[in-house]
């Protein structure tokens, strides 16, 4: 187990290394979530109206979607920075050292979720003198939780990656046609409480939801609580899921 | 170093099974120079990535530095060292970043990597480079930079997977003269992929010939050819001595087809062992006999003659590359 952990950290470090090259993208990047908040925010208050959040400020119900929506951004691209290497042999050169398949995998993804801690204390601060109530511990709980269903959710993408790397634009095909559904599904841009009947039946089949359920819950500064509870469970179950599909895939992959 | 017994590895190519290394048994002692030669789509590489533990074999075992390939993957590359046929740093990374971060993969000490990567570069002629970019190097700088990366943890047995392909002559000879160089220092033992002919000649001291995924031949460079090939001398004589060319020829060694140069003048060859003592020999025996030769040509053999001698085929002829 500690040599998971040390590898993860390895792996995790090289791909930093970039991220810290390029101060520039990486400002830029972070302050990009304050825009669309402070553009969606406002509107969406507006529109559904206070009722559907339970008489909670929308920014409250808001803000831990917006969270979860840039993780999913974040890791599901695991993959493509993963087709660069893949077309050069320096994933070949990663691969043909003693570094644990495991910690291939979520050094990676680790990476496009590191951002978001960044983004995610910025975002909760700016938004406390709008109304928010912060509540520091709960967030860095709910960010705990959200990092555990990011490795798993970048470890798919990763081998999905590695499935399409022939053809790489059925990546970005795949990736597209599956993260927005999801997102939609998951009630993270706007309630699915007026939603027709299938589309709430879907999205209690989307692990999303119970991740986005867990984190509102979480922000609002509740720990002990069924949505969180479920949403834990949804997070380590993807979690699981997707290192075994990742290290399957990376075992089976031929060239 | 290596004992393999009947590996085998087959390919699932839309629903078509290709069997592209069909049971290779081989062994390699330790401080061995070993070039797999064969042509494109052989199965030298797909060897290669299976002792590496980097592909699993269909069938067969392989103990590599003692540990088994199928049982211990991990094991494997901890005590191998690998450089593949594209070129292992990453494009935007920098070259002393990513020295560090290859021995921080293999477990070594933040000083003992420093160490080692000021070595490298210095000893590969890369200390200038430190800070570059890997995307701006030059394709023999980047091939240096593989090199330096896969001996970050000396390893004592280093698998090159096509080393120099792609590379000038200059290059070529510089990157061998590293390899040389980190071989008699450390003694590593050094199995690598060529489909150079002259590659395998001038550097390994054992060439192991693959065809259709099976080996058809392994001894040093100059027993293949002694044995497989042999020297060749060649008289070109007027049309109507040629039976008397042939029959003195035939005195000397094995007989080969008569080719025909113009319409009055045939040339005879026969395979002869030692052709440079025998050439002159021959050339006074004709005199005295009285035959005029016309042309005398001797032909040593190089490891293509051995494939040709082999196969029927030229490695010359080869296709596209893996």
């Amino acid at each position: 187990m500690s040599t998971v952990v040390t590898d993860t950290r390895a792996v995790f470090a090289r791909e930093m290394t970039l991220v810290m090259r390029d101060p520039f993208s990486l400002a830029f990047s972070i302050v990009q979530p304050l825009v669309f908040l402070a553009l969606f925010g406002p509107l969406l208050g507006a529109t559904v109206g206070s009722e559907a959040f339970g008489g909670e400020s929308s920014l409250q119900w808001f803000l831990p979607g917006v969270i979860v929506m840039l993780s999913m951004f974040g890791t599901t691209m695991t993959g493509s920075n993963l087709q660069i290497e893949m077309n050069t042999g320096s994933y070949e050169r990663v691969l043909a050292t003693p570094l644990s398949r495991s910690s291939l995998l979520a050094g990676r993804a680790l990476k496009e979720f590191a951002p978001l801690v960044v983004q995610a204390v910025l975002l909760t601060v700016v938004t406390v003198p709008f109304g928010f109530d912060l509540y520091p511990v709960h967030v860095l709980a709910g960010l705990v939780l959200l990092g555990v269903f990011g490795i798993g959710v970048g470890a798919l993408s990763y081998s999905l990656a590695l499935v399409t790397r022939k053809n790489e634009w059925v990546f970005w095909m795949v990736q597209q046609s599956l993260l927005f559904p999801l997102l939609i599904l998951s009630g993270i841009m706007l309630p699915l409480e007026s939603a027709p009947g299938w589309m709430k039946t879907a999205s209690s089949f989307n692990p999303l939801t119970y991740v986005v359920e867990a984190e509102r819950t979480l922000f609002g500064g509740t720990f002990v609580d069924r949505d969180v509870a479920y949403g834990a469970l949804a997070a380590a179950l993807t979690c699981v899921a997707g290192v075994a599909i990742g290290i399957r895939t990376i075992r089976r992959s031929t060239s | 170093m290596i004992h393999a017994e009947k590996l085998t590895r087959h390919f699932r190519v839309k629903k078509e099974i290709v069997e592209a290394v069909r049971g290779i048994d081989i062994d390699v002692a330790e401080g061995e120079l070993l070039a797999f030669l064969g042509p494109n789509g052989a199965g030298k590489s797909t060897t290669l990535r299976m002792l590496t533990s980097l592909l699993p074999p269909t069938s067969g075992t392989a103990t590599v530095a003692g540990v088994s390939v199928v049982d211990d993957p991990a094991g494997v590359r901890k005590r191998i060292g690998y450089i593949g046929q594209g070129n292992g740093a990453g494009h935007y990374y920098r070259v002393l970043d990513e020295l560090l971060m290859q021995g921080r993969f293999y477990g070594m000490s933040k000083t003992e990597s420093r160490q080692r990567a000021g070595e490298l570069l210095e000893t590969l002629d890369l200390r200038d480079l430190a800070k570059r970019a890997v995307i701006t190097l030059s394709g023999g700088q980047r091939r240096r930079l593989d090199i330096a990366m896969g001996l970050m943890h000396q390893p004592r047995l280093l698998f090159l997977d096509e080393p120099s392909t792609g590379m000038d002559p200059q290059n070529r000879a510089n990157l061998w003269e590293h390899i040389v160089r980190m071989r008699q220092q450390h003694g590593t033992t050094i199995v690598l992929t060529t489909h150079y002919l002259e590659e395998a000649d001038s550097m390994a001291e054992r060439v192991v010939v693959i065809d259709h995924g099976q080996i058809i031949a392994d001894d040093t460079p100059a027993n293949l050819k002694a044995k497989l090939a042999g020297d060749r001398i060649m008289f070109t004589v007027p049309a109507g001595d040629v039976e008397k060319a042939e029959r003195l020829l035939a005195d000397h060694g094995n007989l080969l087809q008569r080719a025909g140069v113009t319409n009055d003048r045939i040339r005879v060859s026969a395979r002869v062992e030692n052709g440079p003592e025998v050439l002159p020999v021959l050339v006074r025996a004709a005199d005295a006999a009285g035959l005029a030769v016309l042309a005398a040509q001797l032909h040593q053999p190089t490891l293509d003659d051995v494939f040709l001698n082999l196969t029927g085929r030229s490695l010359r002829e080869g296709g596209e590359s893996r």
